[in-house]
C-alpha cells in the first residue's frame, strides 16, 4: 500500500526557497522570479452560448468563462478562468484549491442534457512568476508574441512558445511604476529547462529569486 | 517572422502552427462501395498545386484548433483564412477557377 502521496514541486530540487532567503536583502534588480507551485489547474470545455453551462461554471467558481479570446477573468489572489479556445478554458485556483473547485464544477456541471467536460490537470504544470522592470525584455528574448502592454495588457493571456517550451502565459498585473508581472504555466518536465533559461536570460539585468 | 492569423487567437508566429493537408476532402459516404483505386485516390492522391491551394492548418502551440487557409504555394502568401466547415471566399474560388498563380 502506498501512503498518502506527497506533492513535490518540479522545481523543488533547485532550492529556490533557500535562494529567496539569500536574496531577500537584494534590491534594484531588473528581474524577480519565483515559483508558485500547487495551484489548481482545471480544464473545462463547453458551449458558452449554452446558458446552463455558463450558469453552472458561475455557480461553481463564482466566475463566468471569458468569451473574449486571450483574456483571463478573476483576480490572481483568488480563482481565475483563462481562455484557451472557443470552447475551452482553464480554471486556476489558489495553491491546493484544486479539489474543492473540481468538486464544485463536477457537481454543478452534472446536469441532464448539458454537454461539458471537466479535467483536473493540476499536476501537469507549475507556475513560474517573473516580474520587474526588465521582465518583458527577458521573455521577449524567447517569445515571438508582441508583449508590449499596448498589445498584451494586464488581464490578457496566450498559449504560446517561450524558448521552445509551450506555455500558458498571463500578464497578471502592471505595477504603478509600469513594471509588469507575468505568469508562465509550463509542463513540469519542461519547467527546470524553462527556469534555467529564464535565469540565464535575466543575468544581464540582475536577478532576484523572490 | 511569418505571421499566420488564427481565426480564434489572432496573429501568431508561424512556428506555433502545423500544416495539415489539402482541405475539403470529404470522406466517402459508402467506403465499402468503392473500388481499390477509388479508395486509394481518396487516401493518397492530392493536388500538387502551383498557385492558390486550399489547405488545413492547426494552431498547435496555441488553441489547438484546426482551420482552413488559402495559400499561394508559389509565393507563400496566405490569401484567406476561414473556419472549418466553411467554404473559401468567392474571390479565392474565382482565382482558383482562373488558374491564377500569383
Ligand atoms: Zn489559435
Amino acid at each position: 500500500m502506498v501512503d498518502a502521496y506527497r506533492l513535490r514541486s518540479p522545481l523543488a530540487h533547485l532550492g529556490l526557497e533557500a535562494r529567496a532567503h539569500e536574496d531577500s536583502e537584494l534590491s534594484g534588480t531588473g528581474v524577480v522570479m519565483r515559483e508558485i507551485p500547487y495551484r489548481g489547474l482545471i480544464n473545462i470545455r463547453g458551449d458558452v452560448k449554452d446558458k446552463n453551462f455558463v450558469d453552472a461554471v458561475q455557480k461553481a467558481v463564482k466566475l463566468s468563462p471569458p468569451v473574449d479570446p486571450n483574456t483571463v477573468s478573476g483576480k490572481p489572489t483568488t480563482t481565475r478562468i483563462m481562455w484557451l479556445g472557443p470552447d475551452e478554458w482553464l480554471v486556476i485556483t489558489k495553491p491546493e484549491g484544486a479539489e474543492r473547485a473540481m468538486n464544485a464544477l463536477w457537481k454543478n456541471l452534472k446536469v441532464d442534457g448539458l454537454h461539458a467536460s471537466v479535467t483536473d490537470s493540476t499536476h501537469a504544470r507549475t507556475c513560474i512568476e517573473i516580474s520587474g522592470p526588465r521582465a518583458r525584455e527577458v521573455l521577449q528574448k524567447g517569445c515571438a508574441l508582441d508583449l508590449h502592454p499596448s498589445k498584451f495588457a494586464p488581464g490578457q493571456c496566450a498559449q504560446t512558445i517561450v524558448s521552445k517550451v509551450g506555455v500558458m502565459l498571463i500578464h497578471t498585473a502592471t505595477a504603478r511604476n509600469g513594471d509588469p508581472t507575468y505568469e508562465l504555466y509550463a509542463l513540469r518536465s519542461f519547467s527546470t529547462y524553462l527556469w534555467t533559461w529564464l535565469e540565464d536570460a535575466s543575468q544581464e539585468f540582475g536577478l532576484k529569486v523572490g | 517572422m511569418f505571421l499566420i492569423t488564427c481565426p480564434f487567437c489572432g496573429e501568431r508566429e508561424e512556428s506555433e502552427f502545423s500544416y495539415g493537408h489539402e482541405a475539403h476532402i470529404a470522406r466517402p459516404e459508402n467506403p465499402e462501395k468503392l473500388s481499390d483505386a477509388e479508395w486509394a485516390d481518396y487516401l493518397f492522391m492530392r493536388k500538387n498545386t502551383k498557385g492558390v491551394h486550399l489547405e488545413r492548418w492547426v494552431h498547435t502551440a496555441g488553441c489547438r484548433r484546426w482551420f482552413n487557409a488559402a495559400r499561394n504555394t508559389h509565393t507563400n502568401e496566405i490569401l484567406a483564412i476561414y473556419k472549418m466547415g466553411e467554404q473559401p471566399p468567392k474571390e479565392i474560388k474565382a482565382m482558383i477557377e482562373k488558374g491564377k498563380t500569383s
